[in-house]
């Protein structure tokens, strides 16, 4: 291990003068390296607010592979931004799947990101999942509208900004607010660092996946099975974020840690239950037929669209 | 846009001619968009005004009536507007961040172009709504939506899908399949006053 500390820490001072120097090997690694040439960009390249000896902790078993170096391009350089991008395919596909089934002794950082985060998947899993919750929330107000004709159906396009703004929301400032606590507290740590910001968005972004197929299936029109859909694809997700954060927090005091994954499935939980009332619930039919408010399916009553064209548009 | 480099003696003369140049250039894109063929004119001589015209003509197609309240509708033209600009330059950044080896203008062309299946089919849509509304009604939309949505997909990949690296080439186009599905959806539900 002598020889693994040296190079760990040779490679710390090696990190932070990278930007000033030119390397010899300049080498793009694909799917089967441990090499944390990703993680270095991002934590060079930022410069302000990742400290250097984070890395040194976590590095520890992956210096065989710390040879080789590239240059870490600026961070106002289209280059920077590329290297978040640096996956393939069957790399997404896999980190989706890590995602989709969590285990306890796996950690999705480690062994799915394998410490090279990428900024695809959160990004255009986000995407997909607001709107495919403001499509199926729209359909089931169609299905619901052929089912009974009295209740008014409208496209109700504020619903994808609601959505888009949202999962956004959640899946990027939640990992900032989680990644700055874990900042605060690594002082308690010693074995090992917190996840850098890029880590967590990803852990976070990933886990997101499993609701996009639960939401399809939201469309079908019986409360106890949605509930059950809902509960599953809570379950999943959270035990993927839980076996995760693990690791990280289970060095820290109990009650910290216990605060800590409560706080985050807490807000998972609300998510999912938000996102199922907001875009799914429709009044009973009962209620609709005496009042003209009531015609209008969202729970934020809004005002009242007119009544005479709601039976015309299909 | 390529403009005729004009000489001062020609001013008066010159000024008809680029326009018409321009709009056949357009007209000319617009067959390779209904026809896809393996060709590189709409990268080569891109130009951002067949875009443009689309992207009018489809938010003011599916704008809704004022009578409408605000919250409740479908898209307002600066939604769609913002949609379909958003989204293909997003797509674009994309695209250039995995690697490919496309231009940002070129890009943008070729999304903006392959956007005109769905607006034939948002054209088709309205002839449709005239009628009484229905099943039938219905029916007859979702099918004409729906291949022309394959039809813009095919359009756009055709173009796009050699730019990308062997590896990636499913990332690049999934956002694409994205686009012209909430473009679709878009169209689809539109209801009319």
């Amino acid at each position: 291990m002598a020889t693994a500390d040296e190079l760990t820490f040779h490679e710390f001072e090696e990190a932070t003068n990278l930007l000033v120097e030119t390397p010899d090997a300049v080498t793009t690694s694909r799917s089967d390296q441990l090499t944390p040439q990703g993680h270095l960009a991002v934590a060079v390249g930022s410069g302000s607010s990742y400290g250097a000896d984070d890395e040194v902790e976590e590095e520890s078993d992956k210096t065989a592979l710390l040879q080789e170096k590239k240059q870490q391009p600026e961070f106002w350089t289209f280059g920077y931004y590329q290297s978040f991008f640096d996956v393939d395919t069957s790399q997404v596909l896999d980190r989706i799947r890590g995602s989709l089934l969590p285990r306890p002794g796996h950690n999705f950082v480690r062994h799915h990101l394998r410490n090279r985060p990428d900024l695809y998947g959160p990004f255009w899993i986000c995407a997909t999942l607001a709107f495919i919750l403001a499509v199926t929330g729209n359909l089931t107000l169609l299905l619901a509208q052929r089912r009974d004709p009295s209740i008014h159906y409208s496209p109700q396009f504020h619903k994808v900004t609601v959505a888009v703004i949202t999962i956004y929301c959640y899946a990027w400032l939640v990992p900032l607010a989680l990644w700055g606590f874990l900042r605060w507290r690594k002082g308690v740590r010693e074995r090992m660092g917190p996840y850098t910001l890029l880590e967590t968005v990803c852990v976070y972004g990933y886990s997101l996946f499993v609701f996009i197929p639960t939401v399809v299936l939201w469309l079908i029109p019986v409360p106890w099975l949605q509930w059950l859909f809902g509960a599953l694809a809570l379950a999943l997700s959270a035990a993927g974020l839980v076996f995760t954060l693990w690791p990280v927090v289970r060095e820290d005091t109990r009650l910290a840690a216990a605060v800590l994954l409560s706080v985050v499935v807490l807000l998972h939980a609300l998510l999912a239950m938000g996102c199922k009332l907001y875009f799914f619930q429709l009044l009973p039919p009962g209620h609709l037929a005496p009042l003209p408010q009531a015609t209008s399916l969202s729970p934020s009553m809004l005002p009242p669209p007119t009544l005479t064209r709601s039976m015309a548009t299909f | 846009m390529a403009e005729a480099a004009e000489s001062p003696g020609d001013r008066g003369r010159a000024s008809p001619r680029p326009l018409m140049r321009d709009l056949k250039a357009v007209g000319k894109k617009f067959m390779h968009v209904l026809y896809p063929r393996k060709s590189n004119t709409l990268l080569r001589d891109w130009d951002l005004w067949g875009p443009l015209i689309l992207c009018v003509t489809l938010a003011l197609m599916l704008q809704r009536g004022s009578a409408d309240s605000e919250k409740d509708g479908g898209p307002q033209f600066a939604e769609v507007f913002v949609i379909v600009w958003f989204g293909a330059v997003t797509i674009t950044l994309n695209s250039k961040l995995l690697g490919g080896n496309i231009s940002f203008f070129q890009s943008l062309c070729v999304l903006g172009y392959c956007i005109l299946p769905l607006t034939v089919a948002m054209l088709v849509c309205r002839l449709v709504l005239l009628a009484e509304p229905g099943p039938v009604n219905f029916m007859v939309r979702l099918f004409v939506v729906i291949v022309m949505f394959a039809w813009s997909i095919a359009a756009s990949t055709a173009f796009l899908a050699d730019s990308q690296p062997p590896n990636r080439k499913a990332l690049a186009v999934y956002p694409v399949f994205l686009f012209y599905f909430v473009i679709s959806w878009m169209i689809l539900t539109f209801t009319p006053q």
